[in-house]
C-alpha cells in the first residue's frame, strides 16, 4: 500500500492496463483506434509508444471480427483485452460474445474456457447522442457464461481488470463514459479487487439505493439532499451485474425496508426489474413500501444537453422517488 | 393438567382459518357443544363448538390471527376437581395475546381480503410479532399505509389493557366479514371452474301435481306448519340421490367417494350480499315437516350469521333455487369438493301440451351441474329425471 493519490477514472483504467501488460507477457490490447489515436476516450494514449504495436493493436472497424479474434487468442493461450468503443457498437459483436465466448466452455465440457476480457464504454452524459450513449448492461447480464462488471469508483476502475484477467471466463467490463473525467482518491494503489460482490458505498438506515455505474454518483448526490431532510440513505453499488450479489442487497433491504433502484438502462425488462423481483422473492416481508425504480426514460438518448439530462435518472428524480416512499405529503 | 382445545377442520377441504372473536375468556366454564369462538374460513364466518367440559385456563390465539387446522387455540382445565382444590383454576396473569404462544410465524399468512387495509408486508409481520392490530392503525406511509414504525409506535404507546376490545372493532368487523365472504366465494367458485369439468343438463317438467298437493296440504294445517315448495324440492333431490349414485359425495385426492348419508345443502342468499349453503342433515330420512322446520331454522340462522361449522361442511350436494327471483333456469357452479349441484328456476304457469291439447300447467325447469370426472351426461339425465319423478308424486315425499 502506498499513500492515497488523486487520479482520474481514465488514468486508473490506463494504469490497470499498463500493470496487466507489465505482469503477463500473454496480455495484449486490441480495438478500434486504441493505438495511434490513443483510444476514443484517450484511455490508451501513449501505450503504443510504450509497448509497441504487437501488444497495442489497432483493428479494422469490424467488432465481430476483432472480438472473434480475441476469443481465438484466449483459446490459444493468450490473455487478450479487447476494447469496444461503446456498448452500442458491441451489438455488432453480440454473436461472437453470446454464441461463442459465452458457450464454448459449456459446450466443450469445461475443456475450452475463454479467458477474454472485453472493455466497453457505456452510458450517456457526454452528448454523444443515441448511437453512442446507450446502456446495454441488462443484455449482457442476461447471458449465462459471461461475467459482467461495472466499476463505479476509482479503486474498481484500477482493480477490476486484473481480477478479470485472472478469471477463466469471458468478462465484460463496462466503463461509464461520464466517469472517465471523474477525479478521486485511489486508496489501494496496486490492489486487484474482487470481481464479484456488491459494496455498500454509503451507509444509511432509512432507505436503500440499489444502483451501479455512473448512477452510484447520482445516488450519492441524492443521498446528500435527503440527509438534509433527515432521511439517511444507504447506497449499494452492485459492481458485478452478473452474477448479482443478492445477499448484500437483501441485507440492506432488511435494515432499511425501503428500496429505490436506480438504473441507467431503460425500465422495461431492465436490471432494475430483475433486482426488484429478487427483493420481492427473498425479502417481501421486509418491505415497508413498494419498491421504486428510477430508470432512463424510454427514448433513444437525445443529443441536446437539456433533453439528455431529462432522459437520465438524475439526482432530482432519485430524490423525488425516495420521498414518495415515506409519505404522500412530501 | 389442562387439555388442549385445537382448531377443528370446519370444512372438508379446510386447511386454516382466521380467528375472528372469542365468546369465552379465561375462567369461563365451558361444556361440550358450547360455541366458544368464531373462525373465518373460506366458507364464511363459522361458530366453533368445543367438545370438552371444563374451565378455560388460557387463550393462546388472538383475534385476527390465521391458524392452521389442529393448532391449539386454548387450554381448558378438564379436571374440575383440581381446579376447585387449587382455588383458582385460571391463569389471569397470562396475556390474552401472548405472542410466544401463537403458532410458528411460518404457518401464518395474512388473511385473504379484497378491501384490505394498506399495511406494508414488514408492518404486517411486526404487528403479528407484537400482537398489535395493524388494521386499526392510522398509517403514515405512502398511500396512508401502515408501516413498521406505525406498528412499533402503537405498541409503545398502548398498554395491553387499552388495546381495542372486540366491541371497539365490531363496526369494521361486520364489513370485513362480508368482504371476507366475497373473497371466499370468489376463491371457491374460481377453484371450481378451474378444476371441475362441469357438464350441464336441464329439464322442464309439469309440477302441477306438486303445486296442487301443496295447496291442499297447506290448507289443512296450521300456518306454522305450512310447507314451502322448496321443501318438496329438497326432499325430492335427497331421495333421488339415494337411487342415483355419483352425485352426492366428494371428489378428493383424485378420486370420488359417494357419501353414505345424503345431506342436501340449501343455498341461502344473505341480505348484505354473499351466499351460504348450510346442510339439512340426513335429508332423505326426514319427513317433509322436519325438512321444512330445518329449512326455516337454517335460513334464519344463516341471515343472523350464526351457522354451525357442521352445517356448512356437511352438504354432499347443493340445491340452489332462484324461483323467487323469477328466473326460468339456473346454471349453478359446483362447490368443491362436491360433485353436483341442482338449480331450480321459478314455478310458473305455461302453455303445456297434455294429451294433444295445449293447457295451462305449472312448470319448473330443473338443471344439473355435475362433475364430468365422476359422471357422464346419461347418468345425469337419469338423475334429473329421478328428481322430476319424485316431484310428480308428491305423496311419496
Amino acid at each position: 500500500m502506498t499513500d492515497p493519490i488523486r487520479i482520474t477514472y481514465r488514468e486508473a483504467v490506463k494504469q490497470s492496463i499498463r500493470e496487466a501488460l507489465d505482469k503477463d507477457p500473454r496480455v495484449f490490447l486490441m480495438g478500434e483506434d486504441v493505438g495511434k489515436y490513443g483510444g476514443c476516450f484517450a484511455v490508451t494514449k501513449g501505450l503504443l509508444d510504450e509497448y509497441g504495436e504487437v501488444r497495442i493493436r489497432d483493428t479494422p472497424l469490424s467488432e465481430s471480427a476483432f472480438v472473434g479474434a480475441g476469443i481465438g487468442e484466449g483459446l490459444g493461450g493468450m490473455r487478450p483485452i479487447v476494447e469496444v468503443m461503446t456498448a452500442n457498437f458491441s451489438l455488432l459483436a453480440l454473436d461472437q460474445i453470446v454464441n461463442t465466448a459465452a458457450t464454448l466452455c459449456h459446450m466443450s465440457g469445461g475443456q475450452f474456457p475463454v479467458p477474454l476480457v472485453i472493455r466497453m464504454a457505456t452510458g450517456a452524459g457526454r452528448q454523444l447522442a443515441a448511437q453512442h450513449s446507450h446502456s446495454f448492461e441488462a443484455w449482457y447480464a442476461h447471458v449465462p457464461g459471461l461475467r459482467v462488471v461495472e466499476p463505479a469508483t476509482i479503486d474498481d476502475a484500477r482493480g477490476m481488470l486484473g481480477a478479470a484477467l485472472a478469471c477463466p471466463d469471458p468478462v465484460i467490463i463496462l466503463e461509464p463514459i461520464s466517469l472517465y473525467n471523474m477525479e478521486g482518491e485511489l486508496t489501494a494503489a496496486a490492489g486487484t479487487v474482487r470481481l464479484d460482490g456488491a459494496r455498500v458505498h454509503r451507509a444509511g438506515k432509512d432507505l436503500t439505493f440499489v444502483t451501479y455505474g455512473a448512477s452510484v454518483w447520482r445516488c450519492a448526490t441524492a443521498a446528500e439532499a435527503l440527509a438534509a431532510e433527515g432521511i439517511e440513505a444507504e447506497i449499494v453499488d452492485l459492481r458485478s451485474l452478473r452474477p448479482l450479489d443478492d445477499a448484500t442487497v437483501l441485507a440492506s433491504v432488511r435494515k432499511t425496508r425501503r428500496v429505490v433502484i436506480v438504473d441507467e438502462g431503460w425500465r422495461t425488462c431492465s436490471l432494475a426489474a430483475e433486482i426488484a423481483m429478487r427483493i420481492v422473492e427473498q425479502g417481501f416481508f421486509d418491505l415497508d413500501a413498494p419498491i421504486a425504480r428510477v430508470c432512463t426514460e424510454e427514448v433513444p438518448i437525445p443529443y441536446p444537453k437539456h433533453l439528455e439530462d431529462a432522459a437520465l435518472p438524475g439526482p432530482e428524480r432519485v430524490v423525488a422517488a425516495a420521498r414518495r416512499l415515506f409519505s404522500d405529503a412530501q | 393438567m389442562p387439555s388442549e382445545f385445537r382448531l377443528p377442520a370446519l370444512g372438508a377441504d379446510m386447511d386454516d382459518g382466521t380467528l375472528v372473536e372469542w365468546h369465552v375468556a379465561p375462567g369461563d366454564r365451558v361444556k361440550r357443544g358450547d360455541v366458544v369462538a368464531v373462525v373465518e374460513t373460506d366458507k364464511g364466518a363459522i361458530d366453533v363448538e368445543i367438545f370438552l367440559d371444563g374451565i378455560v385456563k388460557q387463550i393462546l390465539v388472538s383475534p385476527g390471527t390465521r391458524i392452521p387446522v389442529g393448532a391449539v387455540l386454548a387450554l381448558v382445565e378438564t379436571d374440575v376437581a383440581a381446579v376447585t382444590a387449587t382455588g383458582a383454576g385460571t391463569d389471569t396473569a397470562a396475556p390474552i395475546s401472548a405472542p410466544a404462544a401463537t403458532p410458528a410465524p411460518a404457518a401464518v399468512v395474512p388473511p385473504i381480503r379484497t378491501d384490505r387495509p394498506r399495511i406494508s408486508p414488514a408492518a404486517r409481520r411486526r404487528a403479528q410479532e407484537l400482537g398489535v392490530d395493524a388494521a386499526s392503525l392510522q398509517g403514515t406511509g405512502p398511500g396512508g399505509s401502515v408501516t413498521t414504525a406505525d406498528v412499533e409506535r402503537a405498541q409503545s404507546t398502548v398498554e395491553p389493557s387499552q388495546r381495542p376490545a372486540p366491541a371497539a372493532v365490531a363496526e369494521g368487523a361486520e364489513k370485513a366479514e362480508r368482504s371476507g365472504m366475497r373473497a371466499a366465494i370468489a376463491e371457491a367458485m374460481s377453484r371450481s371452474k378451474r378444476e371441475i369439468p362441469h357438464y350441464y343438463l336441464s329439464t322442464t317438467s309439469d309440477v302441477t301435481p306438486a303445486v296442487t298437493w301443496l295447496a291442499s296440504h297447506n290448507a289443512s294445517v296450521p300456518v306454522a306448519q305450512r310447507l314451502l315448495f322448496a321443501a318438496l324440492l329438497v326432499k325430492a333431490v335427497a331421495l333421488a340421490c339415494r337411487t342415483h349414485k355419483g352425485f352426492s359425495g366428494f371428489y378428493r385426492g383424485g378420486g370420488y367417494e359417494e357419501s353414505a348419508a345424503v345431506h342436501v345443502g340449501v343455498a341461502v342468499a344473505l341480505r348484505g350480499g354473499g351466499l351460504v349453503a348450510p346442510a339439512i342433515m340426513d335429508t332423505a330420512d326426514k319427513t317433509l315437516a322436519a325438512v321444512m322446520e330445518d329449512l326455516r331454522a337454517l335460513v334464519t340462522r344463516a341471515r343472523a350469521g350464526r351457522l354451525r361449522a357442521s352445517e356448512l361442511a356437511a352438504p354432499t350436494i347443493i340445491l340452489t333455487s332462484l324461483g323467487d327471483a323469477a328466473v326460468d333456469a339456473v346454471f349453478p357452479i359446483i362447490q368443491p369438493p362436491q360433485v353436483a349441484i341442482i338449480g331450480a328456476g321459478a314455478v310458473a304457469e305455461r302453455p303445456w301440451v297434455v294429451a294433444g291439447s295445449v293447457v295451462p300447467r305449472q312448470v319448473l325447469t330443473l338443471s344439473l351441474g355435475a362433475d364430468h370426472r365422476v359422471t357422464d351426461g346419461r347418468l345425469g339425465a337419469q338423475f334429473l329425471a329421478g328428481i322430476a319423478a319424485k316431484l310428480a308424486d308428491p305423496a311419496s315425499l
